[in-house]
């Protein structure tokens, strides 16, 4: 990264934990496996990471998953909980390339751009780093834990592709540098 | 929201450690967790467990709700993995004793419930260090004491911002999702996938808008005050170590290079009655 590690990152990592924290009773459920179901908040990580940058996701991720699990289940999934991180941090890797706050992002390509990243990423995160760790930690039955990772790799894919994508889309839109502005001709 | 714990102070001997002391305590204690797969050790994590979970004087209505939503979520994950694979745990302790059989290729066997005891009492042993942890953790001091483990200060505030602006954030996720339903947005479980991403985007929307609102402010009320300009930083609710912690400190070094080499002194980290 080139630009400073800001004030404005370390509030956005903040209270974009928070944010994700509080989004973990929000699920929109997919198929009865236990711990998946269409997650509104990995669109809100997707979102930060693509326009904070890396770290910022990377926390997000780690920190968010770990709270709201703790907060809200008791219980930490650690490894569910990396996986996450991973995302944020491979999202978080182009966010030069998006450009989100300079209004860069509503052209198809970084949207094409943007959609192929999350999916490489989620696909690293879900079918191999989480249910390896299942199996590391808990002994799980591969194919349980290969099924579940699916599971989660198609809903994270879904809601970060269509949520995720149009949430961008319309921040940077309206984030830009005075776009609406022309030249009186 | 009721569902949720959250830091209650209290006097009680945990009340009295440093944050740095319980925060060390927890992630050793997880990584012990994670690592052991040896029945005996984790019996004892629970007892151990449920000791300080005695002495730490936290309220069962404080943790009975979420306590009840994980057995719920670990009944299922036992189930699915028994439907997934019947014998997992004759292939980890290499031997099968049927107890009856059930339906096609499904036999109940010794090993498995063994094997599924194991994994349930290993979610046992993370439990109460989580309430534990949680409950009697003043969030501004767990800031602190991450600083104090090596994490950079800037993380480590980050972490202070998220506990702090959790019930702000929910606050405003109540009020949009009110607004949102009063305009007529259903919200319930009915409709199919698409309608809900579209309805579930109606919150999320606003929710994210003001949050981007919220984090312009904050970071400008930090730059006011001149957040970030040297190395390092100084925490006013930052605790010195004292007798009691030090004494905390060794057990938990101890037990888990103990747990270490009970685990792993045959070269398995499963401890197995049936040979």
């Amino acid at each position: 990264m080139e630009k400073k590690f800001g004030i404005k990152e370390v509030v956005a990592m903040g209270i974009g934990t928070a944010l994700f924290v509080v989004l973990t009773n929000v699920q929109i459920p997919l198929v009865i496996v236990p711990n998946t179901a269409l997650q509104p908040r990995m669109a809100i990580m997707a979102f930060f990471a693509a326009v904070f940058g890396p770290v910022v996701g990377g926390v997000i991720g780690l920190l968010g998953h770990a709270l709201g699990d703790a907060i809200f289940y008791g219980s930490v999934w650690w490894s569910w909980v990396f996986p996450e991180a991973v995302v944020g941090i491979a999202v978080g890797m182009f966010a030069k390339q998006f450009a989100v706050r300079e209004g860069g992002f509503g052209t198809t390509k970084n949207i094409v751009f943007f959609n192929v990243i999350q999916v490489v990423a989620n696909a690293v995160a879900w079918i191999v780093v989480a249910p390896v760790l299942d199996i590391l930690v808990y002994s799980e039955p591969a194919n349980k834990v290969f099924a579940q990772g699916a599971f989660a790799f198609l809903g994270n894919v879904i809601i970060i592709g269509v949520l995720g994508t149009i949430l961008l889309s319309v921040y940077s839109g309206i984030s830009g540098k005075s776009s609406d502005l022309k030249v009186e001709e | 929201m009721s569902r949720m714990i959250s830091y209650e102070k209290k006097n009680t001997p945990i009340h009295k450690l440093s944050g740095f002391t319980k925060l060390v305590f927890f992630l050793l204690w997880c990584l012990a967790s994670a690592l052991t797969f040896d029945t005996r050790i984790l019996i004892a994590m629970i007892i151990i467990g449920a000791i300080v979970y005695i002495i730490s004087g936290t309220k069962w209505k404080q943790v009975s709700s979420v306590f009840i939503a994980i057995m719920f979520f670990m009944v299922i994950n036992l189930v699915c993995i028994f439907f997934f694979a019947p014998f997992q745990g004759c292939e980890i302790y290499g031997s099968r004793t049927d107890i009856a059989h059930l339906f096609a290729g499904y036999t109940l066997t010794k090993e498995q419930l063994f094997y599924e005891f194991n994994v349930f009492i290993k979610y046992f042993t993370v439990i109460p260090s989580v309430f534990i942890f949680l409950v009697t953790t003043d969030p501004s001091e767990l800031a602190a004491s991450l600083n104090g483990i090596g994490v950079p200060y800037m993380i480590a505030y980050s972490v202070e911002i998220a506990l702090r602006y959790i019930p702000d954030v929910q606050d405003e996720y109540h009020k949009i999702k009110n607004a949102q339903e009063a305009r007529g947005i259903e919200m319930s479980s009915k409709g199919n996938l698409l309608s809900r991403i579209k309805n579930t985007s109606a919150i999320i929307f606003p929710l994210l808008f003001t949050t981007m609102e919220r984090i312009d402010v904050v970071s400008n009320a930090m730059e006011l005050r001149g957040f970030g300009k040297k190395k390092k930083r100084t925490w006013y609710s930052k605790r010195s170590l004292q007798t009691a912690d030090y004494l905390v400190l060794a057990f938990i070094i101890c037990f888990f290079a103990a747990t270490m080499i009970i685990t792993f002194w045959d070269g398995n980290r499963f401890y197995n009655p049936f040979i």
